[in-house]
């Protein structure tokens, strides 16, 4: 009996209720205020477009190198260079150095996505949401895979055959993948 | 002492006009105030009635503090090297953004929170604002403050340049927690994602542990609306965390019971480290000083009685020490603190100095109430590296020269 009381507990706090005790503001708040409204699907389905490593939120729709290809020297080459390297934005394509990852002792060598992004999903979610700068929010989900599906070659992570889409991105694996870390730095004496 | 302060007034006047002109040639663009239309300045103040009340003030013509833009349009410098106390005034209030400040119609404004959760709700800004609310001061800090002063240091740089990344307000909101209870969050729910409504649909990943703890959706700064820059009308406020958490302009939060990784967190915001590794999600901004005055572009026209400030500030809660030392480290001493001493806010701290003449460097250090101290250059360049990304918390460094002319850095 306790013991299903103290798992009752754990899984009360787990789920949030009984903390943020701080932020009651007023002894005696309800649970609820019951404010705002319910959200529809459409509410929902109009601003979830975030995509995650499993391949969570990705679209229907299929994109290659050849497609992707066109559509970079239409709407994208103009900021990030023809090849991906030239600028003036961010630079895309780079694998130097191919060997280690000397980016945090070495300012001179730039982060690109095929040296330095750990996900390859990242790309889909961020060009469909951000680019082109100028027009952003505006790519169908066949050219953003088809975009995607370019970079990643240019990269020299994916062979020029490839058809990316909502089964083969999230199984890229970038080369980057195993270099991050958590936070470890926790206050204290210690510099790290 | 009336002369005492009448000189330094005028020469922090003169400082924040050659910070203008500096400004001027650095960027190109214009950062000169527009023609300020100066009135007539009677002889004698006490001989003819003053103007008449108005509906909006001004500042006085004769105070022209600026931001600087930097960097390629996305960002601006709040003039910390006029501000006195610890609040940064809403319009000279940093900016950081990715993709632009959007015009936001407070009218058609929602808040979505959904995912992991029991109702999933939308919230219009009238509801927002009908929940209790609190208000509290806190900085807010870009974690890419200070990098001029790790990497290429130049001697003729002003606190402004070098860390005018940091803004104080009063923010004033609704807590996270209050509005997560309202949701019900599911169990085994870890993290959240918090999305702009901004043309960069700015997103970022947040453990779900910092909005029982004091996230706020804010409204208000320093008594008034948000400035459409700091994210009118609501934004994500996380005290202590690096300003790109904070997302601005919120639209959208999906619980979730992992990170998202997006290119935020990832490809940008995430810290490169000496050891070939990245660390991810380093969220907390450690503690900081600057000695804001003297500094660049000052010169001190004599020697004798000077009052050394800045402000310090931690992520990881409040200010216990300021040390100053006037020798280039040799001996440091405590300053005093200015109260209120908050957490996760800028203190403002004053240090009483005799200049005997001659060459010197000023140095403050800040200790936290978690007992770090703030590290050197040389410490906190060993534990990173050279190429490291973000927060840069180490030591600033003045030059004092023996005219009295000050620059950046520890050489020169
Ligand atoms: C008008 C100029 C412009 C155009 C056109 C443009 N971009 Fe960008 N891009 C930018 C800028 C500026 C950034 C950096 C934005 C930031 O840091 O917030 C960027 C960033 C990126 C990044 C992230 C880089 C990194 O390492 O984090 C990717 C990927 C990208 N763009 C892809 C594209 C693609 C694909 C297209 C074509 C559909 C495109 N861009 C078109 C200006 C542009």
């Amino acid at each position: 009996m306790r013991g299903t009381v103290a798992r009752l507990v754990l899984a009360l706090v787990a789920a949030g209720c009984g903390r943020g005790d701080r932020a009651a503001v007023h002894t005696g708040s309800p649970a609820r205020f019951g404010f705002g409204r319910a959200a529809t699907t459409a509410d929902v389905s109009a601003w979830d477009i975030d995509v995650t490593p499993d391949g969570t939120g990705l679209p229907p729709g299929k994109g290659t190198v050849p497609q992707g290809a066109a559509i970079y020297a239409r709407k994208c080459a103009a900021c990030h260079g023809p090849t991906g390297t030239e600028g003036p934005s961010d630079r895309l394509v780079g694998r130097e150095p191919r060997e280690g990852f000397p980016f945090g002792r070495d300012p001179r060598f730039v982060r690109t996505v095929g040296n330095y992004w750990p996900y390859a999903t990242t790309l889909y979610d961020y060009v469909n949401r951000a680019m082109p700068f100028d027009k952003p929010g505006s790519l169908t989900p066949d050219e953003v895979y088809g975009l995607v599906a370019f970079l990643l070659w240019r990269n020299e992570i994916v062979a020029d055959t490839t058809v990316i889409n909502a089964h083969t991105l999230p199984q890229v694996v970038m080369p980057a993948h195993d270099r991050f870390v958590p936070d470890n730095r926790r206050g204290g004496p210690e510099i790290h | 002492m009336a002369d005492a302060s009448i000189s330094r007034r005028t020469l922090l006047a003169s400082a924040a006009s050659a910070v203008g002109a500096h400004a001027l040639s650095r960027v190109g663009r214009a950062q000169v105030p527009a023609q300020a239309t100066h009135p007539v300045v009677p002889p004698d103040p006490t001989k003819v009635p003053g103007s008449p009340p108005s509906q909006l003030g001004q500042r006085s013509v004769f105070e022209q503090p600026r931001r600087i833009p930097i960097g390629n349009g996305h960002s601006s410098v709040a003039p910390i090297q006029d501000l006195y106390g610890i609040v940064t005034p809403a319009d000279l209030h940093f900016e950081r953004h990715h993709a632009g400040v959007p015009v936001i119609d407070p009218q058609r404004y929602k808040l979505l929170i959904h995912g992991m959760v029991e109702r999933p709700q939308v919230f219009d800004l009238d509801a927002l604002k009908r929940f209790p609310a609190v208000s509290r001061m806190h900085f807010l800090e870009c974690s890419g403050n200070g990098t001029p002063s790790y990497r290429g240091i130049r001697p003729n740089l002003s606190p402004q340049l070098i860390d005018g990344l940091t803004s104080t307000s009063e923010w004033s909101g609704v807590p996270l927690a209050v509005l997560f209870r309202e949701v019900g969050v599911k169990p085994g729910a870890t993290w959240f994602l918090a999305e702009g409504d901004d043309a960069a649909v700015m997103t970022r990943s947040i453990p779900i542990d910092k909005a029982w703890d004091d996230a706020l959706i804010a409204y208000g700064q320093n008594g008034e609306a948000l400035r459409p820059e700091q994210g009118y009308p609501a934004r994500l406020f996380l005290p202590g965390w690096e300003g790109n958490a904070n997302v601005k302009w919120i639209r959208r939060i999906e619980i979730a019971d992992r990170p998202f990784m997006t290119r935020e967190e990832t490809s940008k915001y995430s810290d490169p480290l000496a050891d070939g590794t990245a660390r991810l999600f380093s969220f907390v901004m450690d503690a900081k000083s600057i000695i804001t005055f003297p500094a660049y572009p000052v010169t001190l026209p004599d020697r004798g009685w000077w009052e050394i400030s800045g402000i310090a500030w931690s992520g990881r809660g409040r200010i216990t020490r300021v040390e100053v030392s006037t020798d280039g480290g040799k001996r440091w001493e405590a300053a005093e603190l200015q109260q209120p001493v908050l957490p996760k806010c800028h203190t403002r701290f004053r240090y009483l100095w005799n200049w005997p003449g001659g060459a010197t460097t000023l140095l403050s250090r800040a200790v936290d109430e978690t007992g770090y101290v703030q590290p050197t250059l040389e410490h906190l360049q060993t534990a990173r590296g050279l190429g490291t990304a973000y927060h840069f918390n180490h030591i600033r460094a003045w030059r004092v020269q023996s005219d009295g002319a000050v620059t950046f850095g520890l050489e020169g």
